[in-house]
């Protein structure tokens, strides 16, 4: 493990970003948000940023493919990866694991080589968290939000952040950063960690359970009465499907520049009216059945796709935002019994 | 720097060749611009055809694996892009990607079997490329029946081929029949559910259901009731898709993605989704 | 606090549910915390005594909901609004949106609803929400009790108050209050004071953070398109995405436009906005131009009433004089 002084933070990311784009929780006038470190911006002390982290390896829009149409032919241009690394600095446990549940998505065959290449040349600096908030439910789904894992793990204490390198990539790059950092040993990251879990113990969602949902539960909630009320004020908005880090739903669309038409994808909300529309009817037609798909999706569909792993990772980002104030919380003590 | 390739990403294809089916539907002939197939694909499976600008979607393959020249595709008008698609002319390039989906177990559970195609309208599409392997294939496989059905006689899809081709093959019936009366037509009259019940199959047959949703549900509650099991019967499923994958999300009826996991289900297996499509 | 204690609402709901005046309650539903209250229609009393609440978190408004759970009822549904609500409340029936003799307004005097974000700027690990003499009191997992002043977290509509007295209602309950003389054009002046740079870099800032979840949309009670423009694959301009900036702020623009004369300021869009953009700013933009341009109007303040962009009189502005004026002001 190594360690570096909380004053000496601008020189390590001054030295990171001088090898390859670094990006770093600020603070803005719409709370946290990753942005590019420019030299001067400070790293927020927010616990989440309002938007999570899969934007940087699955942007809400981006461009696959171009086509100059002339006449009856068409021309195809092909898009051009960057090949750069990037570093994202200070990811949270959630949005960690976050990374994961895409990645069975993406990465399974065939596999998805815009959100692969973005994959191989990110870096995902995780920060353990100290300071939960009430809305933070990320243990239900086996997270230890002290030991967040990624490619380099930190904790920050009040004088020093500490870390440690998790992988190949991370260890290589945290090898790169030996002349700013100095050897440390874990007994203040212990100390620290062990009074953050006593924390957790305390929150109002540490007794949520999760274990009534999962693997092979579709018939048993599919039909459940409950998904009426639980969806009677839903707005039909996008709000929790857009800040959610684990939403991975897109639409592929076409725009005309006037000069070329550029297909891009962009991320859709299975909430929207016409997700499913299609020229002769659609199968969801009333938000009751698009309310249930995306609480079925997470917590029993993905499950029975993925060896019972739940497409939540307890973020809060949903109950935070929500303008009716409905959230995945609320669908699980409802539907799971527990109170 | 380097190009993404990814699946997403189409290749061209020219429209060689247009058949006019029904007032509604039209069959188009597609190989790349050097004149070859685009890709192989199995029995059942479909590619994403577009027009840039316009949109891209699903359509079942409905030539056969074994036509190594080209690819052809039926496509009743119904919505923007096919209205796109119908005002083609030949020569018209279009963008296509594919195969997608899983196929009809032509190659393994329909070996040996005496096969019994069931279609109604458009429903045919699919069907054809199955019914086109099978007839390759003779010898694999059993008697073949074909019950297909249509509004009427204008729109029976493929009419050409069945009269000029299936019917003239050893060991396959083909059993036709229209909604309404028409002067011309000599054939059976009334809706496919019912012919099928009137025809009265002996069950040791695998049965190929495709069609609108209406005609299907009819049609396989009467085949139960002239003794067929669900596990006897096989349907094809169309959701709207983006990506072709399993990966956009939302053509799933519970956890089966149509476009992954399907658009081929068994009807037992087609039981067990929730009632979502 | 609030004037109305929840029992009296709740007594006042189940009262009408009793009698059969009403069949359903449209109230607020207590949520995991004292902040995160849901809309959400009761139909018996262990219902409402169960989950009714009635607190500072009641911001929401009703109007989306009186028209869908109308058209379900049977005999009336009821709904609680507070004073901003009833302007809605009114301007939907002068747009016919719904049969007011199938709904019953009980009015409720509000002090105010508190906005949770600016609670979590200055607490964390929110335990409870309370009031103890006037003041706010936070309790906390990691600092105790914070004491908070009223004021610094009131929703920001709500420090812009434009009106404690109903527009509407069947059924008064407390003290009815005033039309308040509101500072609510404050923040636009500060705009109209920008150089058109300044205040186009403004707004590309704020706009540039859109996410175009629709929440704005979906819960303005302006916005009851039947089919939305902006849904409508046909229309030519649907869109999920940021096809480019210009496309986003166009986005905003027309919808401000859109319901020009029919936006009563209640404020919704930047409640619900999970990127923090002041929305209402624009909407305000105009309805301060159409005071200046053809005198006061407060939409949704009775039934009936015509906005003046679509009310024509031989003493409106010219349109030369509207730009005039409208170039002073920039």
């Amino acid at each position: 493990m190594r360690k570096i002084s909380l004053d000496k933070l601008d020189q390590l990311f001054a030295e990171i970003s001088s090898k390859s784009a670094l990006y770093i929780p600020v603070d803005t006038a719409a709370g946290a948000k990753f942005e590019k470190y420019d030299g001067t911006k400070k790293m927020s002390d927010a616990l989440n940023t309002v938007r999570s982290a899969k934007d940087f390896f699955f942007p809400q829009t981006e461009n696959l493919v171009d086509f100059k149409v002339e006449g009856k032919t068409i021309e195809i241009k092909e898009t051009v990866k960057e090949d750069e690394d990037f570093v994202v600095f200070g990811v949270r446990a959630c949005d960690v694991k976050s990374f994961e549940i895409l990645d069975r998505v993406f990465l399974a065959d065939p596999v998805d080589n815009f959100y692969k290449n973005r994959r191989d040349h990110g870096i995902i600096v995780s920060m353990a968290c100290t300071r939960p908030a009430e809305t933070c439910f990320c243990q239900t789904f086996g997270i230890d939000a002290t030991a967040p894992a990624g490619d380099i793990e930190c904790h920050k204490t009040t004088d020093a952040v500490y870390l440690e390198a998790k992988t190949d990539k991370g260890a290589k790059l945290l090898k790169s950063l030996n002349a700013l950092t100095e050897d440390a040993d874990a007994s203040a990251v212990e100390a620290q960690k062990a009074q953050t879990k006593e924390v957790f113990k305390k929150l109002p969602l540490a007794g949520l359970d999760a274990s009534a949902f999962g693997d092979g539960k579709t018939n048993e909630f599919f039909n459940a009465p409950e998904w009426k009320t639980l969806s009677e004020s839903c707005l039909g908005c996008g709000t929790c499907t857009f800040v959610c880090p684990t939403c991975q739903c897109y639409d592929i669309k076409d725009f005309n520049t006037g000069h070329e038409v550029k297909r891009f994808r962009c991320w859709d909300s299975c909430m929207y009216s016409d997700f499913t529309r299609m020229a002769h009817g659609n199968p969801r037609l009333t938000q009751v059945e698009r309310f249930r798909q995306r609480f079925m999706h997470k917590l029993v569909y993905y499950p029975t796709n993925n060896e019972g792993i739940f497409g939540c990772v307890g973020c809060g980002r949903c109950m935070a935002k929500c303008p009716i104030n409905m959230n995945i919380v609320k669908v699980m003590k409802k539907l799971g019994g527990n109170k | 720097m380097s190009i993404i390739n990814d699946s997403l990403i189409p290749v061209i294809g020219v429209v060689t060749d247009i058949r006019i089916d029904t007032p509604d539907v039209k069959t188009f002939r597609v190989v790349t611009p050097d004149g070859k197939k685009a890709f192989d694909h199995k029995p059942g499976q479909c590619a994403m055809l577009s027009i840039p600008g316009v949109g891209e979607a699903m359509f079942s393959i409905t030539s056969s694996p074994t036509n190594t020249e080209f690819m052809e595709f039926s496509i009743k008008k119904c919505g923007c892009l096919t209205q796109w698609l119908h005002a083609m002319e030949v020569g018209q390039q279009i963008t296509i990607r594919g195969p997608y989906g899983n196929a009809f177990p032509v190659d393994t559970e329909f070996v040996g079997k005496d096969m019994l195609f069931i279609a109604g309208g458009i429903g045919l599409a699919p069907l054809r490329s199955v019914i086109n392997y099978c007839r390759h294939y003779r010898d694999k496989y059993g008697k073949i029946d074909i019950v297909y059905g249509s509004r009427s006689m204008e729109d029976l899809v493929d009419y050409k081929e069945i009269i000029d081709e299936w019917v003239k093959d050893d060991g396959i019936d083909v059993h036709l029949t229209i909604d309404r009366e028409q002067p011309e037509w000599t054939g059976h009259v009334g809706f496919v559910p019912n012919y099928v019940k009137e025809l009265g199959f002996d069950t040791n047959k695998t049965a190929i259901l495709c069609g609108p949703p209406i005609m299907i549900k009819f049609t396989l509650a009467g085949l139960q009731e002239i003794g067929f099991d669900k596990t006897q019967v096989y349907t094809t499923m169309e959701l709207r898709m983006k990506c072709g994958i399993g990966k956009c999300g939302r053509c799933n009826i519970g956890s089966k993605y149509v476009c992954k996991d399907g658009p081929v289900f068994r009807c037992d297996q087609v039981d067990e989704l929730p009632d979502e499509y | 606090m609030q004037e109305i204690k929840r029992e009296d609402l709740i007594a006042k709901a189940a009262q009408l549910l009793a009698d059969g005046t009403v069949d359903r309650v449209i109230g607020w539903k207590k949520g995991e915390f004292d902040y995160d209250v849901t809309p959400a229609v009761f139909t018996t009393k262990e219902e409402l005594e169960n989950e009714f609440v009635w607190n500072d978190f009641c911001g929401a408004n009703f109007s989306k909901y009186i028209k869908k759970e109308a058209e379900k009822s049977e005999s009336k549904v009821m709904a609680f609004l507070k004073p901003c609500d009833t302007y809605s409340f009114n301007q939907l029936l002068t747009e016919y949106k719904f049969d007011r003799e199938k709904v019953y307004v009980v009015g409720v005097p509000c002090n105010g609803m508190l906005d949770d974000s600016k609670i979590k700027e200055s607490a964390s690990g929110i335990s409870s929400v309370t009031e103890e003499n006037g003041k706010v009191v936070v309790d906390t997992l990691y600092d105790g009790k914070i004491t908070l002043e009223r004021a610094d977290v009131l929703a920001e509509r709500c420090a812009n108050c434009k009106s404690k007295k109903h527009a509407a209602y069947d059924e008064l309950l407390g003290t009815e209050g005033e039309v308040l003389d509101s500072k609510r054009f404050d923040e636009v002046e500060k705009l109209e004071k920008m150089t058109p740079d300044e205040r186009f870099a403004f707004w590309q800032n704020e706009l540039s953070r859109c996410i175009r979840c629709n929440a704005c949309r979906n819960i303005c009670p302006a916005c009851t398109c039947e089919k939305c423009v902006f849904d409508n694959p046909a229309s030519g301009v649907e869109n999920k995405a940021i096809s480019d900036s210009f496309e986003e702020k166009m986005f905003h623009i027309i919808r401000a436009f859109h319901v020009v004369g029919r936006c009563t300021d209640c404020g919704e869009c930047s409640r619900v906005c999970p990127q923090n953009i002041p929305l209402h700013l624009l909407n305000r933009k105009f309805i301060k131009d159409i005071n200046g341009f053809y005198g006061e109007y407060q939409a949704g303040a009775e039934v009936g009433s015509r906005a003046p962009i679509v009310d024509y009189t031989k003493e409106d502005l010219e349109p030369s004089e509207a730009v005039e004026r409208g170039e002073e002001n920039a």
